[in-house]
């Protein structure tokens, strides 16, 4: 669908401000203030309950104690000094440092970068072969599934049971005695990461073969025709030509793992102790089994706030699409 | 065949030398492909596999012990039955339908007014939209749970399915009115204004033009819708309070905070949360993979 064109709407001016003349007139060119009101009443009204009310609601009650989501006792930034100064949450104290927000950066880091790198090696080699759609959709299907059943799918594949789980019989078989993925500190984290990548390298495959091939053959061609080879083709030629579906990929994967909650949640309930926990789970965490209403709200509104720069982002390349 | 592989076969190497490297490369890339396919399908055969196999033969062996396989019913009657997931299932039917119906049809309407109605701000409204996209759906729990209880204590919206209908609804419009408003600006002018000059309402326009001929952006977007519905586990924990309307999602964790090893239940429940996912990502792929095409690159 690509950025979006002009709105196909004749840029004049309104002439009559007389509303029951437009309404009867039903030109295109003026406003048709009935039609829209009855189009985006459902919408508005939606959007206004349960988006717009409960964001300010919850960033007026994370600078309030807040239990049971009442506004009792106003406690100024308290919230956020205590979040901020909790080990759980961020802790950089330690080398590595570690706390939920600290996870979210691994995720980010490593569950960004190997899902586009994976998304972009699959989508073209897959493309020099016959049965690339078979091996596209072979990737693609954890998509569909439910984050519940890729955590159940992996808790299986990590048992520390070598006659359950099949990595550690794989690693059995060379005489490894078996790891326990999801119960060492030091692993939990990147045993999720890597089940996150497996649930989201189809979707960067598709997103980049389609990118990929929009590159016309002509310009390929006409560059083996002047001696390049396939190494100088794919960082030279297709990889810059890909950057802007990288980088929008690149956005979408920043605000999943932002967002990301189900996959800890049911693998490892962000343990083991508080090891893999990360901003969302925190935010639940936080507001609905230990009841800080007031703490949890100030974690939803560090969501909402690392959300705004991409937000930003959005409007301004919607913007500009839409002007070109 | 892709444009790409056709320009990359166009250049076959002339020596041999060159013929054997090419060989090679190409056995490298059906081993690296074949290897892709393995890691992306052997985790979920495994589970599939064990789903059907006896409890006391999953303790034995492990499931890859394929010369001694015995296959069962017996798990999925087990976790329809006993472990309630017969209900489960209904209850996740009965959360997904109308959090898809609601929003194709609230999104359709908004996303007409936002491309062939003029109104003044519109642009704006719309880039409100686009900033809405991205606001977490945590910002809603604590007002919209202790608001509900305050104004009508007695109506106990998280007691029934309403609350999640209405979240679902409302958090799927942002996203459902961008997707929709970019395929109906697409459509062509003449169309809608010559359906005006003959005298039509903007809602006949609507459902007598708009509507049928956007039924793939419209079809490509339920299903988008659907399968998140159906997938989704955290706003069933928030807006889901009464354990007899519980989804698979939530079934599915309670099975397994109460049998973490009981894997013939698990892999069993896995499966049928999964298999009307699988059955329409195989049925409509093509819808399905445009809708996230279209989504993605926004």
């Amino acid at each position: 669908m690509g950025l979006a064109p002009t709105p196909a709407v004749p840029a004049q001016k309104v002439s009559t401000p007389d509303l029951t003349a437009v309404r009867r007139a039903r030109t295109p060119e003026g406003p048709n203030y009935g039609a829209a009101i009855l189009f985006l009443f459902p919408a508005a009204i939606l959007l206004v309950v349960f988006l717009l009310y409960p964001s300010l609601y919850t960033i007026l009650l994370s600078f309030n104690r807040g239990r049971n989501g009442v506004f009792e006792q106003w406690v100024g930034f308290d919230n956020y000094v205590r979040l901020f100064t909790d080990p759980d949450f961020i802790n950089l104290s330690t080398f590595p440092p570690s706390g939920a927000l600290w996870n979210n950066v691994l995720w980010i880091v490593f569950y960004t970068s190997i899902v586009i790198f994976l998304g972009l090696i699959i989508a073209v080699v897959a493309a020099r072969v016959r049965y690339e759609s078979v091996i596209k959709a072979i990737v693609f299907i954890p998509m569909a599934i439910s984050a519940t059943a890729l955590a159940v799918i992996w808790k299986f594949v990590y048992s520390p049971d070598a006659n359950i789980g099949l990595l550690n019989a794989i690693l059995g078989a060379f005489g490894v005695s078996p790891i326990s993925w999801l119960g060492d500190e030091n692993l939990v984290n990147f045993a999720l990461i890597a089940v996150g990548i497996w649930g989201s390298v189809g979707f960067a495959t598709v997103i980049l073969s389609a990118a990929v091939k929009s590159i016309p053959a002509e310009v390929i061609e006409s560059a083996r025709v002047e001696g390049a080879n396939e190494r100088q083709i794919f960082f030279r030629m297709i990889l810059p030509m890909v950057s802007l579906p990288i980088s929008v990929l690149a956005v979408t994967l920043v605000v999943n793992v932002i967002k990301l909650f189900d996959l800890i949640y049911v693998m490892t309930a962000g343990g083991p102790g508080k090891a893999s926990r990360v901003i969302a789970f925190t935010m639940y965490q936080q507001a609905f089994q230990a009841g800080q209403y007031g703490y949890g709200s100030a974690v939803a509104v560090v969501m909402l706030v690392v959300l705004i720069p991409i937000m930003i982002y959005n409007v301004r390349r919607f913007r500009t699409g839409a002007v070109t | 065949m892709s444009v790409l592989a056709e320009a990359m076969a166009g250049s076959r190497p002339r020596t041999p030398a060159g013929r054997l490297v090419a060989a090679l490369n190409h056995w490298a890339i059906h081993v690296a492909l074949g290897l892709i396919g393995l890691i992306w399908l052997v985790p979920t055969l495994g589970l599939l596999v064990t789903s059907f196999r006896p409890r006391s033969d999953i303790q034995a062996t492990g499931w890859w012990d394929i010369f001694n396989l015995h296959l069962t019913l017996e798990n999925y009657r087990q976790v329809l039955e006993a472990q309630g997931m017969l209900p489960a299932f209904m209850n996740t039917v009965f959360i997904a339908v109308p959090s898809t119906v609601l929003p194709i049809a609230i999104c359709a309407l908004a996303a007409y007014a936002f491309s062939w109605v003029r109104f003044p701000f519109r642009d704006t409204l719309f880039l409100i939209v686009i900033a809405f996209l991205l606001v977490p759906v945590q910002v809603a729990f604590i007002p919209l749970l202790t608001t509900a209880t305050a104004l009508v204590p007695d109506l106990q919206l998280t007691r029934g399915y309403v609350a999640i209908w209405l979240a679902h609804t409302a958090f799927a419009l942002p996203f459902g009115i961008f997707l929709l408003r970019n395929f109906f600006i697409t459509l062509p002018p003449d169309m809608i204004e010559a359906a005006r000059i003959d005298g039509a309402s903007d809602f006949r326009v609507f459902s007598q033009i708009v509507v049928p001929v956007s039924v793939p952006a419209i079809a490509a977007y339920g299903i988008f819708q659907f399968l998140w519905v159906w997938n989704d586990l955290l706003m069933a924990l928030v807006f889901v309070q009464d354990s007899s309307k519980y989804p698979m999602t939530r079934a599915i964790q309670n099975l397994l905070s109460q049998y973490g090893t009981e894997w013939h239940l698990l892999a069993a429940g896995a499966f049928l949360l999964m298999i009307v996912p699988l059955i329409v990502f195989f049925s409509l792929q093509r819808y399905f993979v445009q809708g996230l095409l279209a989504g993605s690159i926004k």
